[in-house]
């Protein structure tokens, strides 16, 4: 069978958690591989020795313009780099919607995204699980991986590989990724702004997402907050509204938050939602009895939250 | 400005409780209510308030059958001047590399400075945008949440993780993925739907796009849908509202939840 490489992110000189989720991933695509990491970046030595610890083999790619990944340079690099069958996996995250879709088009081989499972791998046919529709739904998928493949998978689906006994060498790769031309130039990060609370700190959360419907019944799950002595916060579709401020958002693209209490009121749950809660009990209210948040919950209520809120509200009143 | 955005008619997650069908191979789709993608929403809202800055047309394009015009009209009537329907029925079985290749046959017969695609639709894949870039050679940015137009380029923003955002500048013509939440949708009202009713919306099929209806089959195949397993599941509490209401208290007191 064709190579697997796992791409190992990193920031500041640590490889991302995710790491190790790709190395258990990788096994379960074929546990015989020998399991290479591939890592890209200015300066990337520190990233490359730690990789080492959990892969046989870590292909190291070190060049400037890459010091911050330009998902468009790194494409051309792998390209190059890389074997054309080799099966690169990434963790979903949004560096990988960057790169997954162009890399399997320019390596011309499938592209399988966004898996949270995987079944088997029968001859070099790959049976991997999705979920559709925001979770509602699964689905089996299959691909032929005998030429290569593409591969993301979702962070935190895979339990991490925390062996770490492989005692890797690194290999310097960077001749042959060659020099990749791009229109398309990074400039910054902008932060996130700090907003007037910090959700990160607050142990406890009242947290609204479509289930509030209208604006106006934002004070619903503010004066529950209040009588609770919680703070508020909410799921993305409140910020795109712009119902709450974006400091309010809990999930991968907003903040993560470690509550002792999570009350997802509303909030159907989709994976970069849930990406954001670290732990915490977690009570979640919503009318549809199939809602994914239900999967992950302590405690759950099929019910309308602009019945149940206002009437937890005055209980708690009562004392 | 010349500007293309792909959409995509999706069963609408809202309206609609998604159920399997009775054979475990697709899911339920009768009665479905059927709307625009939500995040291509935000695409063609984007497009229309750049040609407002700059001047240009916006051409709203999706791949579907006859239905799938209703999501063309209703974008329309948001501001797109023209709508095109990619229908032939060797579409109805691609996956999402199918789904790029017949838009790339499409881009090929048009000149197009701006490319714009929803970030992800129902499969959740996020991948059209990203393929279709590539095999059209443009550059390509995603999760795009600000645009500004510059002299032949744009300066874009990206979401990442944690509310923060990747400032980028990237050549015209280029394709870009936008996320929900770069601005606001404008309402589509009944009286704009009906000055676009009228209007003809071309439809081409494979031919016509100079796409090998044999190549794009699916390369990654569904072989059947299946509800999630609950996991450990939530203690579900029911009753009256009263009743849940006493209980919540009682384990928000036990919990500590409530100061």
């Amino acid at each position: 069978m064709a190579q697997i490489f796992a791409y190992i992110t990193h920031k500041n000189g640590k490889a991302d958690d995710t790491a190790l989720e790709l190395a258990a991933a990788a096994k379960k695509i074929n546990a015989g591989a020998d399991i290479k990491a591939v890592v890209v970046g200015s300066g990337v030595d520190a990233v490359c020795q730690e990789a080492a610890a959990s892969f046989k083999e870590v292909w190291k790619i070190d060049k400037a313009e890459v010091a911050y990944p330009n998902a468009e340079i790194i494409r051309g690099l792998l390209v190059n780099a890389l074997p054309k069958d080799a099966i690169v996996l990434l963790a979903h995250d949004t560096f990988a919607m960057d790169l997954g879709p162009g890399l399997s088009i320019k390596k011309g081989v499938p592209y399988v995204a966004d898996v949270v499972g995987i079944d088997a791998v029968e001859g070099s046919t790959l049976k991997a699980v999705r979920q559709e529709f925001g979770g509602q739904i699964s689905t089996h998928v299959s691909c032929d991986i005998a030429s290569g493949a593409v591969i993301t998978l979702r962070p935190g689906a895979f339990e991490a590989d925390e062996s770490k006994s492989a005692g890797g060498s690194v290999v310097d790769k960077t001749g042959d990724a060659g020099t990749v031309a791009a229109k398309r130039k990074f400039l910054e990060v902008v932060q996130a702004e700090a907003g007037e609370v910090d959700i990160t700190k607050a142990d406890v959360l009242v947290s609204i997402g479509r289930g509030i419907e209208d604006q106006e019944n934002i004070p619903i799950a503010q004066e529950l907050a209040e009588a609770m002595g919680a703070v508020v916060s909410c799921s993305r579709p409140i910020v795109d509204a712009k119902w709450l401020e974006k400091a309010r958002q809990v999930g991968t693209s907003g903040q993560t938050v470690k509550p002792n209490i999570y009350m997802a009121m509303g909030i159907s749950g989709s994976f970069q939602h849930l990406g954001g809660i670290k732990g915490g009990y977690i009570i979640a209210v919503n009318k549809n009895s199939k809602a994914p948040i239900f999967q992950v919950a302590d405690i759950g209520v099929v019910a309308n939250i602009l019945e149940v809120m206002p009437a937890l509200t005055e209980k708690i009143k009562e004392g | 400005m010349e500007i293309l955005v792909c959409v995509k008619r999706v069963p609408d997650t809202e309206e609609n409780e998604i159920r399997l069908n009775s054979a475990g191979n697709d899911i339920e789709r009768d009665d479905l209510v059927y709307s625009v993608n939500e995040w291509d929403n935000y695409a063609v809202e984007e497009a229309i308030q750049i040609i407002d800055r700059v001047g240009g047309c916006v051409t709203v394009v999706t791949v579907g059958n006859e239905e799938a015009e209703e999501v063309l009209r209703r974008e329309m009537a948001m501001g797109a001047e023209k709508g095109i329907l990619l229908k032939d029925a060797a579409f109805e079985s691609c996956d999402g590399k199918g789904i790029a290749t017949i838009l790339a046959g499409l881009v090929k017969k048009g000149k197009y400075d701006l490319i714009l695609t929803g970030a992800q639709a129902d499969d959740g894949a996020a991948q059209v945008g990203g393929m279709l870039a590539a095999m059209l050679d443009l550059p390509y940015a995603s999760l795009v949440n600000k645009i500004e137009v510059q002299d032949n380029k744009l300066k874009v923003g990206r979401e990442i993780e944690g509310g923060n955002q990747e400032m980028n500048e990237i050549e015209l013509p280029c394709v870009l993925s936008i996320q929900t939440g770069i601005n606001e949708p404008r309402y589509v009202g009944i009286r704009g739907i009906r000055k676009v009713a009228s209007v003809e919306i071309p439809a081409y099929g494979a031919s016509d796009l100079g796409v090998d209806a044999g190549s794009i089959g699916a390369v990654v195949k569904r072989t059947d849908y299946f509800v999630p397993a609950m996991g450990e599941g939530a203690e579900m509490i029911t009753g009256s509202l009263d009743e849940i209401v006493a209980k919540l208290v009682e384990i928000l007191k036990a919990k500590g939840g409530i100061k």
